[in-house]
């Protein structure tokens, strides 16, 4: 049997790489010399990032904590819903790999779904960019009167009160008979003859959803507009006069927003999260199933297939078209609130 | 058209009061009949025409609330103490982890700083129940179900709170910490005795969002516990509502819904000036 010896390098004796058919020694010796040379660089780079890691190991343990549930809880669950959206998984046999179907159903023959879309769409479109600017009108007109403290608190409060505590009142104010605070108020100013039946009438149940969304959307978004204009420099107001500013609005026009952006910015991410969370509001008023799914939203679908079916597959679809829809819709708050280039 | 200006300024400022207090007041109006319920004895809460303010306001609701909770094996306590129990775990141990974690994102300078940061800037821009069903199968991976632990280590690392600590740490100017690190300090003491007393008014302000959410939360009792005695207030009250069109246990219900509302107003109230103080430093630059 012949035996062959590896050829080896005459300098390192090392073993020399595989001859390749049709390939001049010149060029192998190029390509082989320029791999070891981008293997080294890579293996320099990871030690000096090792080396600087190490030296800023404080700065890790710091962090540890805090990251290690951020990781577990935040980082993971967004990689695992897009992995669980493209199988089929009902938590007791390990998820089957079926590409787009989930999504095939979802636009194509899940009606409801689409209803769902609709209405979510419907109530963030309207309630999303009113509530917002109410948010920041207010704020700036708060800013121009004394005792800010107390109106701030007036319309920051709903914000934070119990979504559930809060139903048990609008279900009296809404209530369908002439017992409702609402209907017998019209009745009352003969502006109805008879009592509307708020939560049960298809037509109306949106428009509730999105009155009661608007009393509670003076959030975080808020607070950021009361503090950043609190935080206008006075001077510049009246540089601006000089300047021949002639009123409030131009004012805030020219000198208020754009020194608000990032503010503007931190308060539109924070709208449009929550105008596409509308789910306990809409699912304490309007019961689930709605009447005719007039109230149900993407939320409402996904709790439905996550937790009352358990197609956690479907389910982790229907998460994934959400988190498109608001990740997106940021990005594009975040282009328009640009402050590059800005100062 | 000089000296009218004054005199007209004036006029739109009294209109601007009467305009927003009449819209605060209009805001405040179902909160305002919330608690004017709660203290409704039962023959007012169902008289007609319906009444808006209480007339002789009792506390016989709340002692009907804690003595009998009837078709409910838990006392009504129990809901309230697992409510405060959960939320200042969670509000004690966020308020540590984002503060701990905000010092080196604000002031030191490490491989990876800027990936973290737009990871957590990044998990601002999406409802977080986007990941409700991963979490479900991690909490019931790691054995959580219906236990405390299920209600808080899940909503200790929010996005939130971390992101306005270190907004807010970032405008604090580096002499001090440079003067404490030339005396040779541990940055473990520097972060105890330099960084905690600067943060403070963030520290209130995390603790304020995350008390709100944590109180509030319906979704972790909802899909994280099973047993009755495991749940909070919301799902509590709930629960005496017993949907639409319930009216036995009216009086009870309002004392509940009451005790479920305060508590976020009270925690605001006491820190509102702090609170403003961190939004300050809440934009985003991008």
């Amino acid at each position: 049997m012949q035996h062959r010896q590896p050829t080896r390098c005459w300098q390192t004796g090392k073993k020399a790489v595989r001859a390749v058919k049709g390939v001049t020694w010149g060029e192998q010796v190029k390509w082989a010399d320029r791999v070891g040379r981008a293997r080294r660089r890579a293996a320099g780079w990871l030690a000096r990032l090792w080396q600087e890691m190490k030296k800023h190991r404080v700065s890790y343990y710091f962090m540890a904590p805090y990251l290690v549930l951020f990781f577990v809880f935040t980082v993971i669950p967004v990689i695992t819903a897009i992995y669980l959206s493209f199988t089929y998984f009902n938590v007791l046999e390990p998820p089957r790999w079926i590409g787009w179907s989930n999504y095939r159903l979802l636009f194509l023959e899940d009606d409801v779904f689409l209803i769902a879309l609709k209405n979510t769409l419907v109530f963030a479109v309207i309630a999303g960019p009113i509530g917002y600017i109410a948010s920041f009108m207010l704020a700036w007109l708060i800013n121009q009167l004394r005792f800010r403290a107390a109106y701030t608190l007036a319309f920051y409060v709903p914000s934070i009160t119990s979504g559930i505590a809060m139903a048990v009142v609008w279900m009296y104010f809404f209530s369908s008979d002439r017992l409702g605070l609402i209907n017998y108020v019209l009745i009352n100013l003969g502006i109805i003859n008879e009592p509307v039946l708020w939560l049960h009438d298809k037509d109306t149940i949106l428009p509730v959803i999105i009155i009661v969304s608007l009393w509670m959307s003076m959030g975080a978004g808020f607070l950021a507009f009361v503090a950043g204009l609190k935080n206008v420099p006075e001077e510049l107001y009246e540089a601006g006069r000089v300047d021949g500013i002639r009123n409030k609005l131009e004012e805030m026009w020219l000198i208020t927003v754009p020194l608000m952006k990032p503010q503007l910015l931190f308060g539109a991410v924070m709208a449009v999260v929550s105008s596409f969370q509308v789910f306990g509001v809409a699912m304490q008023l309007a019961g689930f199933p709605s009447p005719l799914y007039a109230g149900h939203t993407i939320l409402t679908h996904l709790h439905d297939y996550a937790f009352i079916r358990y197609e956690m597959g479907y389910a982790s679809a229907i998460s994934v078209v959400l988190f498109a829809i608001t990740f997106g819709l940021s990005r594009v708050f975040m282009r328009i609130f640009s402050t590059h280039g800005d100062y | 058209m000089r000296p009218n200006r004054p005199r007209r300024l004036k006029w739109g400022r009294v209109m601007l009061y009467v305009f927003m207090t009449a819209l605060a007041a209009f805001m405040a109006m179902p909160l305002i009949y919330l608690i004017s319920s709660a203290f409704k004895p039962i023959e007012e809460l169902f008289v007609f025409p319906p009444r808006f303010f209480v007339r002789h306001p009792t506390t016989r609701n709340f002692v009907e609330l804690l003595l009998a909770v009837s078709g409910s094996s838990v006392p009504f306590s129990r809901f309230a103490f697992n409510s405060i129990f959960v939320s200042s775990v969670t509000v004690l141990g966020s308020v540590i982890l984002s503060s701990m974690a905000a010092y080196p994102l604000a002031k030191h300078s490490f491989p990876g700083k800027d990936l973290i940061f737009l990871g957590i800037v990044s998990a601002l821009m999406f409802a977080p129940e986007v990941t409700q069903i991963p979490r479900y199968l991690v909490v019931n991976r790691l054995g959580l179900i219906d236990t405390y632990g299920a209600l808080i280590i899940p909503n200790l690392a929010g996005a939130l709170g971390l992101f306005l600590t270190k907004q807010f740490l970032e405008q604090i100017p580096g002499v001090l910490l440079e003067a404490a690190r030339v005396d040779g300090a541990s940055e473990w003491t520097i972060f105890t005795r330099v960084i905690m007393p600067i943060i403070k008014p963030a520290c209130a302000t995390v603790a304020m969002l995350v008390f709100v959410a944590a109180w509030n939360d319906t979704f972790s009792p909802l899909v994280f516990t099973r047993s009755e005695a495991m749940k909070t207030l919301p799902l509590a009250v709930q629960t005496i509502a017993g949907g639409p069109g319930v009216v036995a246990r009216t009086g009870a219900v309002m004392a509940a819904t009451f005790v479920l509302t305060m508590p976020t107003i009270i925690v605001f109230l006491l820190l509102q000036r702090l609170v403003l103080e961190t939004m300050v430093h809440s934009g985003i630059k991008a």
